[in-house]
């Protein structure tokens, strides 16, 4: 029985944290995107800086109508945003915050974290098809093209990591972990926090959702609630994605202090990734759709398999 | 390809830079509603007239290029005040409004005013639901007339304003004749120095 009460404890942590972190990261990159543009930002939600912005989102979305287009799969189309958000609370079960601090410990941590979070992109791509609208296909096969071009990278990237650590568990790299990876694996964490990035697509990777052309790709017959939960489900995999590159590439709880104030790091390291993904979406433009191929076929994959050469050189020589 | 290339990514990293500089540098948002703007001089908000000044000459009216000033005027007898006279005649103001929603703050009704009836205030926010409500009538002209500000001080070297002028003439013209003809004459130069 105090199994079953530890496990439900746990999991109701990882759904505050599921539910808080990425409003939190959402909040930064309203008041950050902000004043990198020379604005102020949310100002008045709250009384304080705005701080309750999204709150008062979440409030008017809630309120809204629930459109569904008369030409829609509508089974489908209800169920995209579920299918879209719910990989990433899977997700960040298995992300180790400390030492012993998961959801759930898993021996192939890093290969079930790959293999769900591939799975919320169907989401999107769900939304593109049943929307019986143009402009959601045409975003919707963006987005499987992105998917199919950026996954390839990005399971390489995490492919270098357990490879020196010898180990597929998220908290047996981390271990596994010293600081001479920065340089070693650097150019591993560099394509797979772009190739994250592309995945989430997030800007500059945000062809499918290109706005002055596929007015919101998928999302575009969304409405209310459920582009709410696409929005949600935008954040966490930032979260998520910050979580993982801490996790597989900045040691995670390494740092000083780190018997006591591990968790600290873990998320102070997240938050800092995560500040950097909003910081990316403003210092640069969006990639053209032939660009963004270019870059994944002729950019990454090169890189990351040259990058698993030394990884296999490195681990052959240490031992 | 004979020009100098720069080192890949140079141009990746000074982007990233002049973001972080914005955002640690202070947004030049203004907060409006919480601080007012600070406009500056002669600034255009709204038309204010002095009811008593105006003549109803029309010219405003004319000059107008919305057509947005509305005049009603009747002509009042004034009786002759003495034996023999003639019965005078003057312009009385019936109505005297502004419609803010066809003006384009063009100016030309002040700038034409012969008698200082017209009167730029600075103020702006009066919005209003109903666009019938922009037209104001005389009575609301006039109480924008207290929102009006003092005109601005003359730039520093700039030429005297011409009243002063004249009547500086005058007062020296004055003084030269009294000069002429003795203490007989009636103008002295001190008392009538400065504009009217």
């Amino acid at each position: 029985m105090p199994e079953l009460i530890e496990v439900g404890l746990r999991l109701v942590v990882v759904l505050g944290a599921f539910l808080v972190v990425p409003l939190l990261v959402g909040q930064v990159e309203h008041k950050a995107m902000a004043h990198m543009q020379s604005r102020a930002g949310p100002m008045y939600a709250g009384g304080f800086h705005g701080w309750a912005q999204l709150v008062a989102d979440g409030v008017k979305f809630v309120q809204k109508e629930d459109v569904v287009p008369a030409a829609a799969d509508r089974r489908v189309f209800k169920l995209a945003p579920s299918v879209a958000l719910l990989p990433y609370l899977v997700v960040m079960i298995a992300i180790p915050v400390g030492p012993g601090l998961v959801g759930q410990e898993l021996d192939v941590g890093i290969f079930f974290v790959l293999a769900v979070m591939g799975i919320g992109v169907i989401g999107t791509l769900m939304g593109g098809w049943s929307s019986a609208n143009k402009f959601s296909l045409l975003g919707g096969i963006r987005v499987a093209a992105q998917l199919v071009a950026y996954e390839l990278p990005f399971v390489l990237a995490a492919a270098s990591v357990a490879m020196a650590a010898g180990t597929l568990s998220l908290s047996g790299i981390v271990v596994a972990w010293s600081p001479w990876w920065l340089l070693w694996q650097a150019p591993a964490a560099f394509v797979f926090f772009v190739a994250g990035l592309a995945e989430l697509q997030r800007p500059p990777f945000d062809m499918p959702v290109a706005d002055a052309e596929l007015v919101f790709g998928p999302y575009t017959e969304y409405g209310g609630l459920r582009f709410a939960l696409f929005i949600l489900a935008e954040y966490a995999g930032i979260v998520v994605l910050s979580a993982l590159t801490t996790v597989l590439f900045l040691g995670g709880w390494h740092g000083p202090f780190e018997d006591q104030l591990g968790w600290l790091w873990t998320l102070t390291k997240i938050f800092l990734v995560a500040f950097v993904v909003v910081w990316v979406r403003v210092a640069y433009p969006r990639l053209r759709e032939d660009q963004l191929q270019r870059l994944a076929w002729q950019g990454l994959v090169p890189l990351v398999l040259f990058q698993l050469a030394i990884t296999a050189v490195g681990v052959v020589m240490t031992q | 390809m004979s020009k100098r290339r720069a080192f890949p990514g140079v141009g990746l990293v000074k982007g990233l830079a002049v973001t972080m500089r914005n955002m640690t540098s202070r947004s030049v948002t203004a907060h409006y509603p919480d601080a007012l703007p600070e406009l500056p001089p002669r600034s255009r908000g709204v038309i204010a007239l002095i009811e008593e000044n105006c003549t109803v000459c029309m010219l405003c009216a004319r000059e107008c290029p919305a057509w947005c000033i509305y005049i009603d005027s009747h002509k009042d007898t004034i009786p002759a005040t003495d034996e023999g006279g003639r019965d005078r005649s003057r312009n009385v103001l019936d109505r005297f409004a502004i419609d803010f929603s066809i003006c384009m703050y063009c100016s030309i009704c002040i700038e034409v005013c012969p008698f200082d009836a017209l009167h730029w205030s600075p103020e702006f926010e009066y919005a209003e639901l109903d666009i019938r409500e922009l037209t104001h009538e005389k009575e609301r002209l006039r109480e924008w007339m207290w929102t009006v500000p003092a005109p601005p001080g003359l730039e520093e070297g700039a030429e005297p304003p011409k009243e002063i002028t004249a009547a500086q003439k005058a007062a020296e013209k004055a003084a030269e004749l009294s000069g002429r003809s003795g203490p007989m004459g009636a103008a002295h130069p001190d008392k009538s120095e400065g504009p009217a």
